[in-house]
């Protein structure tokens, strides 16, 4: 991060001064800042909070909405919940993987990143899937590729 | 004109915004409310009509000419309230969900809302949690506990501050009805919580939401800036001398925060670890001050039964589960959605009755009930009333009121092992059983499948089970056995178990 960054990041982290109890939210805040939590982002976090940096990468590793590169352009949120299986979404997964998208190591494609999720609460009409935070009904491998490239471009 | 086109999360993954932008330019009002809950008809628009509202199912923004003109009658499904599906339930909680404007107080208030809360003003603590317990209400949550008797340790504490945290991490697959009040009636879960508040003498809440549900937390958000400017919470709750100040905080990927432990940690800003109990949180809870943790359907109970009075919840139900249960529809099945109605149906009466069985057409193998760590079922449990102590003495669970259905395409084995692979992926690691033994699961699964030392595997499986249910901290690890066993016992073919 350039000093610009830290300073801008330290400006928006401010409201967490001193306060222990929010280390989870200012990362949250971050990440929607910088769109991932870099890893020199973790010192300025511990020191806004007045905790050791062990503390904040502790709760950075433990939740997995966190990500320390830049993400895709598009993310494209699978869910492989039961309900969803119940619909097919492990051959949704399976067909996903032979067109270049494995959502369980989320490895960047272009500029789409497919990865699992454990239930989006549309367990009705599964597959359910999120491209950019839009919800998708009845997912098929098509239909995600399709939009996720018309997202991303 | 005036028509309703919901924003639901389940509506507008089947193109209800779309629907909503080919108003633009005619001269319909349209307003945006929750879903009705029968996705198989989504995006269900209705239009105001001096009988009431006309739905019209499966909409799309080509046929809005058409419905305009009054001549979209091929998708006419007539009054929505005389709709045979929606007519046979009992909507307690979800009165509003669906039919109302979720952000606006004003629209709020003319369908009953506030009510609740105008008469929990007039009472004392311990008369509003006498009514609370008296209602029979039980947590939702999955656990069951009785609220009233949560509510009343919280009163007694005698502390500085206390909380109320509504657990909105509603990570179980298959349950969706947090998701749908949060953003078809949140007003209902901010009443409740004010009520809770007053009852315990709190005066700052928490609703803690799942990162996954995007638009929950905006509706939620925006719906309690319109409630402060309303009045309704703040410095002076309706006017009254009480204050109440809520906040909605965001989870971040993490099942195991559903644990009022480990929500707790979380909203803590640390690791969603689990906290041992005692202490409970009634009385060490956020910041170890005295907190109320409800889910948001308790929560959400709570307005009506204060409003039409004990009595009324309680006289719903069967034995000691009173009230409403708002049952969820999932998986393969061709009419998924909410199904409200009094504790008692049979399982056989939702899935069959309600649901219209499988969506693909195939005969249904398995229900899961209760979400991840509930059982699988068969077709033998059809009769079973769903209510928490019979459900239990089936061998289930009635959790979240979640009912995932498969078809006879799905393999258990697959099933057994993913609940312990999700195990092992959303454990927090802090106790053995779990952390380890969720890991041990799978290996020991797939040498069963692969035939390989069956009959030792085997023992070696239950063993670890056992471990599991008995020596876990929480319900991640103490309940992922229940779907393994379960899956074992009814279809061991699909093991490849020679029997």
């Amino acid at each position: 991060m350039t000093q610009f960054v830290v300073d801008d990041l330290t400006a928006q982290l401010e409201q967490f001064r001193g306060n222990n109890y929010a280390v989870l939210q200012a990362l949250q805040t971050t990440q929607e800042m910088i769109g991932f939590v870099p890893d020199s982002a973790l010192d300025v976090v511990a020191k806004v909070c007045n905790v050791s940096r062990a503390e904040v990468y502790g709760v950075f590793t433990f939740y997995s909405d966190f990500k320390n590169t830049a993400p895709a352009k598009c993310i494209v949120k699978v869910c492989v919940a039961e309900a969803c299986q119940a619909n097919g979404s492990r051959e949704l997964v399976d067909e996903l993987h032979n067109q270049g998208f494995d959502v369980h190591t989320a490895k960047q494609n272009g500029n789409v990143q497919m990865e699992q999720t454990f239930c989006l609460g549309n367990c009705a009409l599964g597959p359910a899937a999120l491209i950019n935070g839009q919800p998708i009904a009845r997912a098929t491998a098509k239909k995600l590729i399709e939009k996720a490239n018309e997202v991303a471009r | 004109m005036k028509v309703f086109v919901p924003a639901d999360s389940s509506a507008l993954s089947l193109g209800a915004n779309e629907v909503a932008n080919a108003f633009e330019g005619t001269d319909a009002q349209v307003i945006r409310t929750g879903s009705r809950g029968m996705f198989w008809l989504e995006p269900l628009v209705e239009v105001e009509t001096p009988a009431g509202r006309v739905g019209y199912a499966n909409v799309e923004p080509a046929d809005i000419p058409a419905l305009l003109d009054n001549k979209l009658t091929q998708k006419s499904i007539g009054l929505v309230t005389d709709y045979d599906w929606l007519k046979k339930q009992n909507r307690v909680t979800f009165a509003r969900v669906g039919v109302i404007d979720p952000l606006s107080v004003a629209d709020y208030e003319a369908h009953g809302g506030l009510v609740g809360l105008r008469k929990a003003l007039a009472l004392t603590s311990e008369q509003i949690v006498e009514e609370v317990t008296q209602s029979g209400l039980r947590g939702r949550g999955g656990a069951g506990f009785p609220a009233g008797i949560k509510w009343n340790t919280v009163l007694g504490a005698q502390a500085d501050q206390k909380y109320i945290c509504c657990n909105a991490d509603e990570g179980d697959s298959g349950t969706f009805a947090d998701r749908m009040l949060m953003e078809g009636d949140p007003l209902t879960l901010v009443e409740g919580m004010i009520i809770a508040g007053i009852a315990v003498g709190a005066t700052k809440g928490l609703i803690y939401c799942r990162s996954e549900y995007p638009h929950a937390i905006d509706v939620l958000n925006k719906a309690i800036k319109n409630a402060y400017a309303a009045g309704v919470l703040g410095a002076s709750v309706c006017g009254s001398h009480f204050a109440f100040d809520l906040e909605v905080r965001s989870g971040a990927g993490s099942y195991v925060c559903g644990e009022e432990t480990a929500m707790l940690e979380s909203l803590e800003g640390k690791r969603g670890m689990i906290r041992p109990k005692p202490p409970i949180p009634a009385l060490s809870g956020l910041y170890g001050k005295p907190t109320v943790i409800n889910n948001v359907m308790t929560l959400s109970a709570v307005p009506m039964i204060l409003a039409d009075g004990a009595a009324a919840y309680q006289g719903l139900g069967v034995e000691r589960s009173r009230g409403t249960q708002v049952f969820q529809l999932a998986g393969n099945i061709a009419k998924g959605g909410i199904v409200e109605t009094a504790f008692g149906i049979t399982l056989g009466e939702l899935v069959d009755g309600f649901g219209g069985g499988t969506n693909s057409g195939r005969p249904i193998k398995t229900v899961q009930v209760g979400g991840p760590l509930g059982a699988y079922l068969d077709k033998s449990a059809w009769d079973v009333p769903m209510a928490y102590e019979s459900l239990a003495a089936a061998g289930g669970m009635l959790g979240h009121g979640g009912v995932v259905v498969f078809d006879d395409t799905v393999n258990m084995a697959k099933q057994a092992r993913f609940a312990m692979e999700f195990c092992a992926e959303e454990s927090c690691g802090k106790c053995t059983p779990c952390r380890i033994g969720s890991t041990r699961g799978v290996e020991v699964i797939d040498k069963i499948v692969a035939g390989e030392d069956q009959a030792e595997n085997l023992l070696l499986l239950e063993d670890l089970c056992e471990v599991m249910t008995d020596g876990s901290l929480c319900a991640m690890g103490g309940l992922t056995p229940l779907p393994v066993r379960s899956a074992l016992k009814l279809y061991p073919a699909d093991f490849g178990i020679r029997s």
